[in-house]
């Protein structure tokens, strides 16, 4: 429990850094003073429903928590998605790829920044409403969302 | 553990009618088709034979020691190997302890994950000259890879030339151009960093024989060499002119990577050079020809043939020109080793049908291959993980139609492998080697400093 905090605040840490200066480096000090920050409001317990639904047509609903990234809802809920969430929110991998409803995507307070438009760049099935879970913050006025996951289809031989 | 133990101790009495499966590899392939394996198969035995003594394969040796954070995904691999359905034994080689024959006989399935470990070569005059490196080795020697750990390498002289770009290029590049004490915080290897803090590498040339529109590596990696601290980089005018006429036009990924290019072009560089700058100079349209040396054998240059675009396709002109350098990396792509006596591999990977390895004998277990070794060198782990779900799918559905799962699994194996392998590393042991390389990093401040020889990994797993 208390791992998660402090992990969902480094993460949240690493989030605000990248925005602020567009700097990527240095993940690992950051990580390192994340935990003494007290500046999260991240023990609010309010609740909104996200629906994550499947490339089969699955859903999977479950109340997550405000300030939480879907990165977040995903490993603390247990969701068990296969192989999502690889480099644990830190903008190296494109595993937490999502698909929002343009309406959704839409009222996103911010855009995605060149380092997470980089690993969009590697996913598949990219859209134009395509982000990376690991930096989309849930807000109380997201309740009821939606979240499309991609199918992690390929074949590497093009 | 003693769930482990407990449950070993019982099956080993009567086989169960679990389906027994082999991964061998224990790199990414192996374990993301092992995730899957398990969520989709509540009673199954999978084991993981490795060849080294210790787990992840590329992950550990392949991902670049200043990535810290995309080696993250050892966590959700460790979960799977500390599942109690699934075992990691290391220190085993296919086709000197075991054959793939064997393993058919004792499992319901086999899957090959062993990757791509030899490098290709371009098959030119002077290859084999001093200070020619393969870049693979040199990623080995500084992230600890056995095999690799003696390399030699003279980081003397000014000049460097690559060949080849793709994201293996940029990685080499970007640890010849860090400053050192960037690296000192990393966990790559103690030869590596002593040998690259008396470097004197001034520039690196990136040398590829297509355009910039063709490029292999991806634009993190780019980004990244580009915001590196003291280095400036020097893109050839004739190269990109006209590029930024087909942006428009590209597919997003192309098209951002495109655009980061010729952002970089038209930046005015104002880094005044006191001495401490380095130089990125990427070049393209330019094929290797050969080698030039002098009488001591030792590499004084590259032999260019300038290329031309037709259309999509990159053609030899009659132009030649000499790229002086006294260190060069060769790095055009990876193939995989033929482990097995009954593999057959095409143009560097097994020869699979979407996975499924052909062949005669079917009253043995099926053979299925992942990763590179199925898909040839290619793509990020994402892709890696996408290929090995599908494969493990596959397995997944085919083992649904056996009936007869009586097979003995490692049991019988470990008779094999007993008669000339006493050292079997199994995850306990990883666990007494990963605490060692830990405490050891931590006395010159790096996350690990990694045990660069097999025998010393088994007798820190031993203890």
């Amino acid at each position: 429990m208390l791992r998660n905090f402090v992990k969902s605040l480094s993460a949240r840490n690493l989030r605000c850094s990248i925005k602020n200066n567009g700097v990527s480096q240095s993940f690992i000090s950051r990580r390192f003073i994340a935990p003494l920050s007290t500046t999260e409001p991240a023990l609010k317990a309010e609740k909104v429903k996200v629906t994550f639904i499947f490339h089969d047509g699955k859903r999977m609903e479950t109340q997550a928590n405000v300030g939480d990234s879907l990165l977040d809802v995903v490993v603390n809920n247990e969701l068990n998605i296969e192989g999502y969430g690889a480099c644990e929110g830190t903008l190296t991998c494109s595993t937490c790829h999502v698909v929002l409803k343009p309406e959704d995507y839409n009222k996103l307070p911010d855009e995605a920044c060149d380092e997470e438009r980089d690993m969009l760049d590697l996913a598949y099935g990219l859209t134009d409403t395509s982000r990376l879970g690991c930096q989309i913050i849930l807000t109380k006025d997201m309740d009821g969302l939606e979240i499309q996951i991609p199918e992690t289809i390929n074949d590497a031989r093009v | 553990m003693s769930y482990k133990l407990l449950r070993r101790v019982f099956s080993s009495s009567s086989y169960n009618k679990r389906p027994q499966i082999c991964i061998v590899g224990a790199g990414p392939a192996g374990f993301y088709a092992a995730m899957h394996l398990i969520k989709k198969l509540e009673n199954v035995n999978i084991d993981i034979l490795e060849k080294l003594p210790v787990p992840f394969g590329l992950i550990r040796y392949g991902v670049a020691p200043d990535h810290p954070e995309v080696k993250n995904v050892i966590n959700q691999f460790t979960k799977v190997a500390q599942t109690p359905s699934v075992n990691f034994y290391g220190n085993i080689t296919l086709g000197k302890d075991v054959n793939l024959q064997q393993l058919r006989e004792h499992y319901d399935a086999v899957l090959l994950t062993y990757g791509a470990e030899e490098d290709k070569t371009l098959g030119i005059e002077n290859e084999d000259a001093t200070n020619v490196i393969a870049a693979r080795n040199f990623v080995g020697w500084y992230n600890g890879l056995p095999c690799d750990k003696d390399l030699k390498i003279d980081l003397s002289c000014k000049t460097a030339a690559i060949l080849g770009q793709g994201n293996v290029a940029l990685d080499v590049a970007r640890i010849l151009l860090t400053p050192i004490d960037d690296l000192k915080k990393t966990d790559i290897t103690e030869h590596a960093l002593s040998a690259l803090s008396e470097s004197k590498i001034k520039e690196v040339y990136l040398v590829g024989r297509r355009g910039p529109l063709q490029v292999a590596f991806t634009i993190k990696e780019l980004r990244e060499q580009l915001k590196l601290k003291n280095c400036r980089t020097i893109w050839k005018e004739n190269d990109l002119a006209d590029v930024d006429k087909v942006v428009p036009d590209l597919p997003r990924p192309r098209k951002r990577l495109t655009e980061l290019m010729l952002k970089s072009f038209n930046e005015k560089q104002t880094m005044s050079d006191d001495g401490n700058i380095k130089y990125f100079k990427p070049v393209f349209f330019r094929s290797p020809n050969k080698f030039l040396i002098d009488d001591k054998k030792q590499l004084t240059g590259i032999e260019l043939i300038c290329n031309k675009l037709v259309g999509e396709k990159c053609v030899p002109t009659e132009e030649k020109e000499i790229l002086n350098c006294e260190l060069a990396f060769r790095s055009i792509g990876y193939k995989s080793v033929q482990a097995d006596k009954d593999l057959i591999l095409n143009d560097g990977y097994v020869r699979n049908d979407k996975g499924i390895v052909e062949d005669a004998s079917s009253n043995l277990a099926k053979v299925y291959a992942a990763g590179w070794l199925g898909t040839g060198p290619v793509g990020v782990i994402l892709h890696t993980m996408g290929n090995a779900f599908q494969v493990a799918k596959l397995m997944h559905e085919n083992l649904n139609n056996i009936d007869d799962k009586n097979k003995g699994g490692f049991e019988e194996i470990k008779k094999i492998i007993n008669k000339s392998n006493s050292n079997v590393i199994d995850w306990n042991g990883w666990e007494k080697i990963d605490n060692y390389e830990k405490e050891q990093g931590k006395i010159v401040g790096k996350p690990r400093e990694k045990i660069c020889s097999v025998e010393k990994m088994i007798e820190i797993a031993k203890k």
